[in-house]
């Protein structure tokens, strides 16, 4: 008996639609994020990320439309992220539906809104997103930076010590995202996600880099990671939900298997 | 019409827990009316009821007290069901460590701990809070497990847990460092420490029963 790893499939949204291409051949609209996370419920998700990439704050109602739709037909956690930068987000989103929200630019930019968000909404709601880039140069020890803007703005941050604030903030959850591996399909920064893991107690989401399903495993073993997320290997149908956990307790990992 | 009242003492996000039972309540066919509520009034006079909670223990008892919700809820457990979950669970102990102390409802024996922060097992650290999927073993038979198959994973997110001093209470235990109670019943109430409502088939299996459940065992 013992805590199952988790895996998490990510929907990146815009206007209330899918996109980065889910590719579902058998259901009526692929577009459809309440479709598309039926579906991943429904195959074993062990929880879901909606990110939002929506541009204009105008658009926000959509957003909370989708995840009020969403969290009418999904019982499991949903995690929502995104163009959350005040209370009154937090709120709209937890009144929605949702059951944590993940913070990014906006703690870079102002840190204490992550220890107000804690304090008001509880630290079991508080993921806070970092997008890390590696700094040092080969044969160095390793060292990672914050970057904010989809890995274009450096912050100077170090990472590492930026997670252990974070948390010490009252961050409930870490959802650790490297730039570098991102969208390469080349597995996670396994040392980026190690080095985190053991600098806090709170569970880490390792995010950026799958390609496969060794990848996810090895986010488990090596990078110590307490749950994985992956959006393009399951939205392509490269792999089911099911085959990537069953791989994974293959391995000896700790799985919830339908 | 079945009534249910969720106890909404402004502690976190009832909307889950109530969209859970509203759709259970249509998968059985039922009339199910879920009101999510502080009114005493509306509360007394559901079919059933559901005492939440999230965040601090210090907070929701403050909110508790405030608000007069420990009658509210002694009341409730007289007459029908009630189901309590996660802080609504520990809010029924005595007493929990969280925030340096602080006095719970009393209305069950035992205490709520803290997981540690050197919590070990096999050698290897176990993070705090315990979030995700973990198993429940059924250490009674109740209504509320029927068709729920024993070690079921249910989601659970909390650094404190409930530690029975009654184990005759205890319905349900999961392991994590240590063993504590998932579950406990007596009479005609049943608290979770985990959240059913996000635990897909089975935590909705459990609401389906809670919502047939004449708090009888």
């Amino acid at each position: 008996m013992a805590l199952a790893k988790r895996i998490i499939p990510c929907l990146d949204c815009e206007n209330g639609r899918v996109v980065k291409g889910v590719q579902f051949v058998d259901i009526r609209d692929a577009g459809d994020p309440v479709e598309v996370s039926k579906r991943y419920c429904d195959a074993g998700a062990d929880e879901i990320t909606f990110l939002d990439i929506t541009a204009s704050h105008e658009e926000r109602a959509t957003t909370v439309d989708t995840v009020r739709a969403i969290a009418g037909q999904v019982f499991i956690p949903l995690t929502v992220g995104g163009g959350i930068r005040t209370l009154e987000d937090i709120r709209a989103m937890l009144n929605a539906g949702a059951d944590k929200v993940a913070i990014n630019t906006a703690a870079v930019k102002n840190p204490e809104f992550v220890r107000e968000a804690a304090q008001r909404f509880g630290s079991q709601c508080i993921v806070v997103a970092v997008d890390a880039k590696r700094v040092s140069q080969e044969g160095e020890a390793p060292r990672w930076e914050i970057f904010t803007h989809g890995g274009r703005n450096p912050t100077g941050l170090d990472a590492i010590e930026w997670i252990k604030r974070m948390v010490e903030y009252g961050a409930g959850e870490i959802l650790l995202t490297s730039m570098d591996r991102d969208g390469t399909k080349k597995g996670f920064d396994l040392a980026l996600n190690k080095a985190a893991s053991h600098a806090v107690q709170v569970p880490i989401i390792a995010s950026g880099g799958v390609g496969n399903l060794e990848h996810l495993a090895e986010g488990v073993l090596e990078g110590e990671a307490d749950a994985v997320l992956a959006a393009s290997i399951f939205h392509f149908q490269e792999y089911s939900i099911q085959e990537a956990k069953e791989y994974m307790a293959s391995k000896g990992i700790e799985m919830r298997i339908l | 019409m079945n009534k249910v009242a969720v106890i909404d003492y402004g502690m976190g996000n009832l909307h889950s827990v109530a969209k859970a039972v509203e759709h259970v309540g249509a998968e059985l066919g039922q009339a199910t009316e879920v009101t999510v509520t502080p009114d005493p009034a509306i509360i007394a006079a559901a079919d059933r009821v559901i005492f939440p909670g999230v965040g601090a223990i210090r907070d929701c008892m403050a909110e508790i007290n405030r608000l007069n919700v420990g009658e509210i809820v002694a009341d409730a457990m007289k007459t029908k069901p009630v189901l309590a979950i996660c802080v609504g669970m520990q809010a029924l102990m005595q007493h929990s460590e969280e925030n340096g102390g602080v006095d719970c409802l009393g209305f069950m024996q035992g205490e709520v701990k803290y997981f540690g922060d050197g919590l070990m097992e096999d050698g290897q650290r176990l993070k705090v809070p315990h979030m995700g999927w973990n198993q429940v073993r059924q250490t009674q038979d109740h209504p509320l497990w029927q068709g729920v198959p024993d070690n079921s994973r249910f989601y659970f997110v909390h650094s404190y847990y409930v530690q029975a001093e009654d184990k005759t209470m205890e319905t349900g235990v999961t392991h994590y460092g240590v063993d504590f109670s998932a579950t406990l019943a007596s009479d005609n109430i049943f608290a979770t420490q985990f959240h059913p409502e996000k635990s897909q088939a089975v935590g909705l299996a459990l609401l389906r029963n809670f919502l047939q459940w004449d708090g009888s065992r």
